[in-house]
């Protein structure tokens, strides 16, 4: 099988189990979970407030593994269970991009700064790494806050180098949850708009974790969680 | 791009207080060797500068800098006979404190044998040695005695001649370079009730026994000056030091002068080994403790600091492991910062240091060795004080970046 062939699914996910704690506290967050994203394909988690759709998104990030289940990235499987079966953090670096509900920026570097980071994290030269984060910040409407530190930079300024920075090393799966929580809503669905372009552009895949239900044209798919569930919406 | 260097350009002023307070630290680190080394050293000035080859003492005893040491002076005769000695010199040091100008005046005085010795060998900063046989005097220059002043000790006032520097006692006095007459007066002195009470009741001892009424010239010479009676007189000095001829062998002339029933002798190193490991043993291992409690307390102080400046972080840091961030890049980042603040302590260290101390009382002797040192002791220090941090950083799980 050639991982690189189209027809590979960007992840799939099979059967993923979360259980938090045990005994008394055991929480069942997600439940036989199955999950297919072709590449270039943008698509919604929907569901209420504790549904599990978080902790779908990390186990799919590979920062929080599931109890059960396997997840094949690219043809690629990467975690059987909670067994990690090559490096998960060289695997992040080179296949995932996340944006969060808060941007999470690193606040001793400026815009521009904490996308050449990513870049130079994946081993791409500082000098190449600048041009580069410039383009993308420039890609995003935020090119002349390029010098400015997050704290000078407004709720929207800094969830767009965020996704920037998600977009740096051009990942094949791009993870979002609640991008959009902490801007308006026309910077909210500028942001998923963009999530879409840069699917449909780039053919990366877009899991996007959101409540805003006014921007769900712009997904492919959306799915709704309920009670560690997954179904189709 | 540097993480380390834009976080610090980030925090600047905190970045720069703490290298500050790791430099003061790190001061009395340094300070504490140079105390340790200015102790050694002071001890050590007089015997490395008079230069004798032999130190001959009362039998039994480790004098003169060791315990109390009484030899006639007139040994100094006998022990210029021995071949192959070139010189002998009596040898005579004893502390005096009185008030000068209305401030208590502490020296040690050292005797220098007239004529022989004018305290040509001592290293001069101003003035001449000594030129009479008598009143004049050489200072250090931490007595605050100026070229020319004079001061009144016992019943005679001496003039410095000379002012020299960094010569002082084992116990950090300056010395004051006197003929061996005039500080053997300074150090007998009494007052002139004090010798003619001394002098009436020698009268009446010997009134008192057969001998005197057999010899009555006894009892006027007993009635006269204490030099006068031989037998009777004080033992003049505490050492005779001894320089032996050149191309003669140190050790048969300490052989032989061994061999003498009343005294002992020491060559130059045993003199050196007994002040180093007699009579400022205990201080110097005091201070060798205390070094390096300050060593460990610094390594503490510093692996809070930087355990603190990481905790600061570990949010960035878990954002950083979940981009996929290797853990060189995350242990440089602390590591660096460490590094950073080690050295700038140490530069701080360095160059207050080289302010400071040279205004302390006693001296702080820096050596270059020491410097190193440091460095090296800087350098270990700042990467186990970065320890605690690296593994606190290593722990930290990239999806903490959710919480
Ligand atoms: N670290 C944890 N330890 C124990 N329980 C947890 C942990 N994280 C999540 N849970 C539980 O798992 C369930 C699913 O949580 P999750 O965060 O995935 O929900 P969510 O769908 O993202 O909710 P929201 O919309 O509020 O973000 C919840 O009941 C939550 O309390
Ligand atoms: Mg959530």
């Amino acid at each position: 099988m050639n991982p690189l062939s189209t027809d590979t699914p960007a992840i799939e996910v099979s059967d993923l189990t979360k259980i938090y704690g045990s005994g008394n506290t055991e929480v069942v967050a997600m439940k036989d979970v199955n999950l297919r994203v072709a590449k270039g394909e943008v698509i919604a988690l929907l569901g209420p407030s504790g549904a599990g759709k978080s902790t779908l998104l990390t186990a799919m990030g590979l920062i929080n593994p599931p109890t059960s289940g396997r997840i094949v990235i690219g043809g690629v499987p990467v975690l059987d269970g909670p067994q990690p079966l090559l490096d998960l953090r060289a695997f992040r670096r080179h296949h995932l991009g996340f944006v969060f509900q808060k941007a999470n920026l690193i606040p001793f570097l400026n815009a521009v700064q904490n996308v050449q980071v990513a870049l130079e994290i994946n081993d791409t030269p500082p000098r190449q790494a600048r041009k580069r984060a410039l383009e993308l910040l420039d890609y995003l409407g935020v090119a002349d806050r390029a010098n400015n530190l997050p704290d000078a930079l407004s709720g929207g300024q800094q969830q767009r180098v965020a996704v920037a920075r998600a977009l740096a090393n051009q990942p094949s799966l791009i993870l979002a949850d609640e991008p959009t929580a902490a801007l308006d809503s026309h910077r909210g669905r500028q942001v998923m708009e963009l999530f879409r372009k840069v699917a449909h552009q780039r053919g990366s895949a877009v899991i996007v974790v959101t409540h805003d239900h006014r921007s769900l044209d712009v997904f492919d798919r959306t799915y709704e969680m309920e009670d560690g569930g997954l179904r189709s919406g | 791009m540097n993480l380390a260097a834009q976080d610090i350009r980030h925090n600047v002023g905190r970045f720069a207080l703490t290298a500050v307070g790791i430099g003061l630290l790190l001061m009395i680190v340094l300070g504490m060797s140079g105390i340790y080394r200015g102790m050694i050293d002071d001890a050590l000035i007089v015997v490395d500068r008079i230069g004798a080859d032999l130190w001959v003492v009362q039998r039994g005893t480790r004098g003169p800098f060791a315990e109390i040491s009484r030899l006639p002076a007139n040994l100094e005769d006998r022990l210029r006979a021995v071949p192959g000695v070139a010189s002998a010199r009596t040898f005579v040091s004893h502390n005096v404190q009185r008030e000068h100008q209305g401030k208590p005046l502490r020296m040690n005085i050292h005797g220098l044998a007239w004529p022989e010795d004018k305290g040509a060998w001592v290293t001069l900063t101003a003035g001449r040695p000594l030129g009479q046989a008598h009143y004049e005097m050489i200072a250090d220059a931490s007595l605050g005695l100026g070229l020319g002043e004079k001061l009144a000790l016992g019943k005679d006032t001496y003039t410095v001649v000379g002012v020299t520097k960094g010569m002082v006692s084992s116990g950090g006095d300056g010395i004051a370079f006197l003929t061996t007459r005039d500080a053997q007066a300074i150090q007998f002195d009494l007052s002139g009730e004090a010798i003619r009470l001394e002098r009436a009741a020698r009268v009446q001892r010997a009134v008192g026994q057969d001998i005197g009424q057999v010899q009555p010239l006894l009892l006027e010479r007993g009635g006269g000056l204490s030099s006068g009676i031989p037998a009777l007189a004080r033992p003049m000095v505490s050492a005779i030091t001894v320089r032996v001829a050149n191309g003669a062998d140190a050790a048969a002339v300490a052989a032989t002068i061994a061999a003498w029933p009343d005294v002992s002798v020491h060559s130059r190193d045993d003199q050196v080994q007994l002040l180093v490991h007699g009579m400022i043993d205990k201080a110097r291992r005091q201070i060798g403790l205390f070094r390096v409690l300050l060593v460990i307390i610094s390594t503490i102080i510093m692996a809070l600091i930087l355990y603190t400046l990481t905790l600061d972080k570990i949010h960035d840091i878990a954002m950083l492991k979940l981009m996929g961030a290797r853990n060189g890049i995350i242990v440089g980042l602390i590591l660096q910062q460490a590094l950073l603040l080690g050295a700038i302590g140490y530069g701080i260290a360095v160059l207050l240091g080289d302010w400071i101390f040279p205004k302390f009382p006693r001296r702080v002797l820096i050596t270059p060795d020491d410097l190193w040192a440091l460095a090296a002791i800087v350098a270990a220090l700042s990467v186990v004080s970065s320890l605690l941090g690296i593994w606190k950083a290593m722990r930290v799980e990239p999806n903490k970046v959710l919480s």
